[in-house]
């Protein structure tokens, strides 16, 4: 332990030895830290938004057409086929869920302009989101709807308008009126999202008809075993429906846009430059670190240290730094995510396990620059040294 | 007494294949605990190497060499190791760490020794810093000490471990006389005191007089063992 303590004080000594060059190799680390968070950042927020329609709608199982890739575009369900799920003991109720692009107007600039919207029983408690409930009875009444506040700006501030009573709006040429507001989120197919009842939806989306739904939800009796009923469903629905648990469905929806969009490769690419900026800054100081020093090294060796003591003290430089990069480069990054998620409307959350992933990968990065920059310790030759 | 250092038949070859050189041919050496011996010859006559055959930083190819009673021929890498924590080393250079003061660079010399506390190593390197003249300059980075001033640190470092055996390479030869001379009467003094043997290369005559012994060489063998005729 005592050898290890003293390697890492002389490595602190060297760092701080030159404040300047501290300073740039942690600005490096710090830059390096931020590019990571924010890549990480976008991805997350991008996947969370994209799945934001799968995960509003609940339900033990999802039934879903085989021919739909994701809710954003959906080929209808046929209504008889989730009805045939009731025939299973375990099934207590099913749902049908629409879902459908109308044009709605900004109610201030008169710009038109499309935006998702999500029909099902006001009753059913299908829609796992904040504000929904209370407004289930006012749903039920012509022409109603459920703005929500998390779209994009460009339909308008329905928020104030709402507060301050002006609740009308045009919505695919209708009059409607907006009796509430709800939070999901804009995402990759939708700029911003409506919810209504059943029947308001097809009154809002004229060539849909109520036979055709876009998601069936099938809820369950409590303590049923949901792997063994969605057997039974598999086996009792013909193939052209996916008979799926709600966490498959959201797995789907995500994979979809992680694999067609080639969004996740985009951002693994941007992590890897980030790191790769950030090792070869850091691999540029530590390397001048034991190149400018290979005398001094020798004569640590000629003295009687180790080889391994010397790569502690490499290494413990690079781990000060991924430690001093990493803090700000956090604390910077924290505050980037709040600027971000109010530019783009994207839920931008810098969870702990993202943190602790980030800074696992900074701290690779500095041992592997530190890994590459021991090798020249090999030149540090005692038996030169006369 | 068993000697320090004791070789027979040292033979020592540079480079590989047709380029392959034999540097050192057949040496016998003997040097005694506490004696000063100074070792001098032309330039490129093997001084240097024999040095860092006997200071255990090259591996002994032939012969016999005996350190402390040890023998190099064919020791591991960690016996070598540990050996040469029981050498102080003189360079030409001074080779101090430049972002040390000259205290944590003597105490560089300290730390490889578990039993030390901290507060023992500071105040040995600090009562040994006064030894050699630079009780006041004790914070002081290298790049604020002269060249003399530098290399009576890297004395101190050398010596502070009490070492049995102080081996130094032209240890004067970036140094002006009047500096030279005090280092290197400062060497002879502190490793009297400790009874430690010093092997010491030179080409300054005017620091010859240190030595209880002068051993010359020439291309590679010991042409000339003689008691200093100084005494
Ligand atoms: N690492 C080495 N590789 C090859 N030849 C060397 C090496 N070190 C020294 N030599 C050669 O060995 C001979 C003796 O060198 P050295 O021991 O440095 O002599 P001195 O110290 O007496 O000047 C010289 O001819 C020198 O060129
Ligand atoms: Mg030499």
């Amino acid at each position: 332990m005592r050898p290890v303590w003293l390697a890492s004080r002389l490595a602190w000594r060297q760092l701080t030895h030159q404040p300047t060059r501290l300073a740039s190799a942690v600005a490096g680390v710090v830059f390096a830290s931020l590019l990571v968070f924010m890549q990480l950042g976008f991805h997350d927020a991008l996947f969370d938004s994209a799945t934001s329609t799968a995960r509003a709608i609940r339900g033990d199982i999802i039934v879903f057409s085989r021919q739909s890739e994701t809710t954003s575009r959906t080929s209808g369900l046929p209504r008889a086929r989730l009805m045939q799920a009731l025939a299973d003991p375990d099934v207590t109720n099913v749902t049908p869920v629409y879902l459908g692009q109308v044009i709605w107007k900004n109610p201030e600039t008169a710009v038109r302009r499309s935006i998702m919207v999500l029909g099902a029983d006001p009753d059913s408690g299908v829609f796992a989101l904040d504000g929904v409930s209370v407004a289930a009875e006012r749903l039920r009444q012509r022409d109603t709807l459920l703005f929500d506040i998390q779209s994009r700006p460009e339909y308008g501030p329905i928020g104030e308008r709402v507060a301050r009573g002006a609740t009308t709006v045009e919505v695919a040429n209708r009059t409607t009126e907006v009796v509430g507001l709800f939070r999901l989120g804009a995402s990759f197919a939708a700029d911003g999202n409506l919810l209504t009842s059943d029947v308001n939806f097809h009154r809002l989306v004229r060539d849909r008809t109520p036979d055709m739904l876009d998601v069936g939800a099938v809820f369950l009796k409590a303590g049923a075993n949901i792997g063994q009923v969605q057997a039974r469903l598999q086996q009792l629905l013909p193939d052209d429906v996916r008979v799926m648990t709600r966490d498959e469905f959201i797995a789907s929806e995500r994979a979809y846009w992680a694999n067609s969009a080639a969004i996740g490769f985009i951002f693994l690419f941007g992590v890897g430059m980030g790191l790769i900026v950030g090792f070869v800054i850091v691999y540029q100081i530590l390397f001048t670190d034991v190149a400018n020093h290979l005398s001094e090294y020798a004569t640590l060796k000629a003295m009687g240290y180790t080889d391994q003591y010397l790569l502690a003290v490499v290494f413990s430089e690079a781990l000060m730094l991924a430690v001093l990069g990493f803090l700000p480069g956090l604390a910077f990054s924290w505050w980037l995510f709040g600027v971000s998620a109010e530019a783009t409307f994207l839920p931008m959350l810098l969870r702990p396990d993202m943190a602790a992933f980030v800074f696992a990968l900074i701290f690779a990065m500095c041992a592997a620059s530190g890994a590459v920059a021991v090798r020249k310790l090999r030149d540090a030759n005692p038996a030169d040294m006369f | 007494m068993m000697p320090a250092i004791k070789i027979k038949g040292l033979g020592h070859w540079f480079g590989n294949g047709d380029l392959r050189r034999q540097i050192l041919f057949d040496l016998d050496l003997a040097i005694a605990p506490g004696e000063i011996v100074i070792l001098t010859g032309p330039s490129g006559s093997g001084k240097t190497t024999l040095l860092t055959l006997i200071g255990a930083l090259r591996a002994v190819e032939q012969g016999s060499l005996r350190l402390f009673g040890r023998e190099l021929h064919g020791a591991s890498d960690d016996d070598r190791i540990a050996l040469r924590r029981r050498i102080g080393f003189i360079f030409q250079q001074h080779n101090l760490l430049g972002f040390l003061s000259a205290r944590q660079n003597v105490e560089m010399a300290l730390e490889l020794d578990p039993a030390l506390q901290a507060s023992e190593r500071r105040d040995l390197a600090t009562v040994m810093l006064a030894k050699v003249g630079l009780g006041e300059r004790l914070d002081h980075l290298p790049s604020k000490l002269s060249g003399g001033q530098k290399q009576r640190v890297a004395v101190a470092r050398a010596l502070v471990g009490n070492p049995d055996l102080v081996l130094a390479d032209e240890p004067t030869a970036s140094l002006d006389k009047v500096t030279g001379h005090e280092v290197a009467t400062l060497i002879e003094r502190l490793a009297r005191e400790r009874g430690a043997s010093i092997l010491l290369v030179t080409h300054d005559p005017r620091i010859l007089g240190i030595a209880d012994r002068i051993v010359a060489m020439e291309d590679g063998r010991i042409v000339d063992a003689a008691e200093n005729r100084q005494d």
